[in-house]
């Protein structure tokens, strides 16, 4: 059987899916970008800062916890990756450290990000703290006011929150806004996507800075279990950069199941969902061609799904070809069964999730799991930002 | 049959006017209106443009126009209905301007083939670059007689704009200044540098300026430097704050047109 690359060409692509489809204002920025990213992140004394800050900034390594009593609940064994213990509460600190020590060393002065929940906006308003730079996060004005407590942060940050207010006011429409500012402002800015997609070198380079996770979790499972292979990897998936980083070092290692998990909404057979392999195309957007909702005349249709982080009608050109090429399969769980899953690890474990990360909970729940298997789950991030969607799901 | 792009070109060399307006909007059907009264008021060239949902590279009123459109039902296989007849009474040359994906979803070869059908005369596809172009798709535009008209801005560099103008038919499209759509800068802050950069290059194929051009006054400005210039967002304004077309569009091109 011939051997599948998992890794980006020299074209951007993960088999057919990624690329460059950017519109030439773009072209200045982003052949620089994919000119200049992989000899910058492999300077000895850009791995040495970046993994300083990931030790004292971000927290890391974050603990590899075995989770006793969800395990004995399930009659298998499960370990959590607690990237929701690092510093501002996910895993996407992770990526915007290693992209703001990018953009200082392209000369860059001003950042731009977009942001749905909030988490990778409070997450570039942080790095910029902590590198003086100017910020401007763009978040579509829905978001603004479903995740006040995350504006608030970013302002206290520093950060000037624009609330964007075209198509349906949510984290399309954000990124739409910030690739616009990108086009106006081709000199000063960098442009720091939260996620494994947009155009070539984006996913890459976000994926490279995310791959921490399954690093770790190789090492951590050695000491723990005596073998670097678990069972099975179980993460959620909007854009996909969690779910990047905890496959990414496993990629060629195919005794280890992968499995994706996608935000099924009110369920993938109604109009309500955000799970883009399972109802989705291949299309462009975003500058990438990737799998896509779309309707029959290829506008771009809405998702959703009751976490914001994963209301996304795209997903990365490494999943698409994960998903193609069946190395990672790919499920949906629904809002319900997230809020079941969410409850029942705190009740069980003690630990609040996100409701992106409790998408990978549920799916236990869908899995055949056997006594032996060792279950390794993402936990994305932390359920302090959902407190007020599980109040009034639960009714405390 | 010559380009008619081509024979524009060859027969007026200055003060080209292209006019780009949102299929769909104001209304659904105004479409061959639209067209037929840009061509009897004058301009030389017409874009078409083919509505979608993430219009990322355009500023607010083509953003707003594109929204309009879809909601009226706007859709390729409509525009494409819509304008099947349109060679019987106008001449001059017609261009499709939108994003890729609805193209790829229509299928490109099925897409250059009506366009051919249609009696279009080039595209422009702003996300489609110019890679991607020249690998898989430039054989079904050259098939049709199509021209695939590429931009440049004022960061390409001297020799992006080489291989761009080798690999164009047709005419460049230059984006005045780094902006989205209708945002241009100021006539007074024009990036004279930029512009004759590109003159002193000596392109083999004819310029027009696009982006920012909103009156009479920019309007001329661009025609000292290249061969014509392009308007849309101040067109879409115009369309939409006249109720009816046929002034608005005589109001709007006697307003760019200098008095002869």
């Amino acid at each position: 059987m011939q051997k599948i690359n998992y890794q980006v060409n020299e074209k951007g692509y993960y088999g057919e899916f990624g690329g460059a489809w950017i519109p030439e204002m773009m072209f200045a920025n982003i052949d620089e970008l994919r000119r200049r990213y992989l000899e910058i992140i492999q300077l000895p004394e850009f791995i040495k800062e970046l993994d300083q800050l990931f030790q004292d900034y971000v927290g890391r390594p974050s603990p590899l916890y075995y989770a006793s009593r969800l395990s004995e609940y399930y009659g298998t064994s499960i370990f959590l990756k607690r990237e929701d213990l690092n510093h501002t509460g996910s895993h996407k600190l992770n990526n915007t450290v290693g992209q703001i020590l990018l953009a200082q060393r392209l000369g860059k002065t001003r950042i731009i990000a977009e942001t749905g929940a909030g988490q990778h906006g409070v997450a570039t308003a942080t790095v910029c703290a902590l590198k003086g730079m100017k910020c401007v996060v763009y978040m579509g004005a829905l978001d603004v006011q479903r995740q006040a407590p995350n504006v608030k942060k970013m302002k206290m940050l520093g950060a000037e929150v624009v609330s964007v207010q075209s198509g349906n006011k949510t984290l399309k429409d954000a990124t739409n806004e910030a690739m616009r500012d990108w086009i106006k402002n081709p000199e000063d800015t960098h442009y720091i996507i939260g996620s494994v997609v947009g155009p070539h070198p984006f996913p890459d380079m976000v994926a490279r800075f995310q791959s921490v996770i399954s690093r770790e979790i190789k090492a951590q499972l050695l000491g723990k279990t005596g073998s670097e292979f678990p069972t099975r990897i179980i993460a959620c998936v909007g854009g996909g950069s969690n779910a990047a980083g905890a496959f990414y070092h496993y990629l060629n290692h195919n005794q280890v199941e992968l499995i994706g998990v996608e935000a099924g909404g009110k369920g993938v057979d109604t109009k309500d969902t955000a799970a883009t392999l399972l109802v989705g195309s291949p299309g462009v957007l975003h500058a990438s061609r990737t799998m896509l909702m779309q309707n029959r005349d290829g506008q771009i249709t809405e998702p959703y799904s009751i976490s914001a982080g994963l209301d996304y009608p795209g997903i990365g050109p490494l999943h698409s070809h994960l998903h193609k090429t069946k190395r990672a399969k790919y499920i949906a769980t629904t809002d319900e069964e997230v809020l079941k899953a969410a409850l029942l690890l705190t009740r069980k474990e003690g630990i609040i999730p996100a409701l992106e990360s409790a998408h990978a909970l549920a799916a236990l729940e869908k899995l055949k799991l056997n006594e032996n298997d060792v279950n390794v789950i993402n936990l994305s991030g932390s359920g302090n930002k959902d407190m007020e969607t599980y109040l009034n799901a639960f009714n405390f | 049959m010559k380009n008619r792009i081509n024979h524009l070109f060859e027969t007026k060399k200055n003060n080209i006017l292209s006019v780009y307006f949102t299929a769909g909007f104001p209304n659904l059907n105004d479409t061959v209106e639209i067209i037929q009264q840009l061509e009897k008021n004058g301009v030389d060239l017409i874009e078409i443009g083919m509505p979608f949902s993430d219009p990322t590279a355009d500023g607010p009123t083509i953003q707003h126009s594109s929204e309009v459109a879809l909601r009226n039902g706007m859709s390729l296989n409509l525009l494409f209905q819509q304008v099947k007849e349109i060679r019987k009474f106008v001449h001059i040359p017609l261009i499709l301007m939108g994003y890729f994906n609805p193209v790829m979803q229509y299928g490109l070869e099925k897409f250059c083939a009506t366009c051919k059908e249609t009696g279009i005369d080039g595209v422009i596809l702003p996300d489609l670059p110019l890679e991607e172009y020249e690998e898989h798709f430039k054989k079904f535009f050259l098939m049709n007689h199509l021209h695939n008209i590429l931009l440049i801005t004022p960061q390409t560099p001297d020799d992006r704009i080489r291989k761009i103008d080798d690999a164009s038919e047709g005419f460049i499209y230059a984006v005045s200044s780094s902006s989205t759509t209708g945002e241009g800068k100021k006539v007074e802050d024009f990036n004279r540098e930029y512009f004759e950069r590109i003159q002193r290059m000596k392109p083999k194929n004819p310029v027009l300026i696009g982006f920012g051009i909103s009156d009479r006054e920019t309007f001329l400005n661009a025609c000292n430097f290249a061969n014509g210039a392009i308007l849309g967002s101040a067109f879409i304004k115009a369309v939409q704050q006249k109720k009816i077309l046929k002034v608005a569009i005589r109001d709007f091109v006697k307003s760019i047109i200098p008095p002869q």
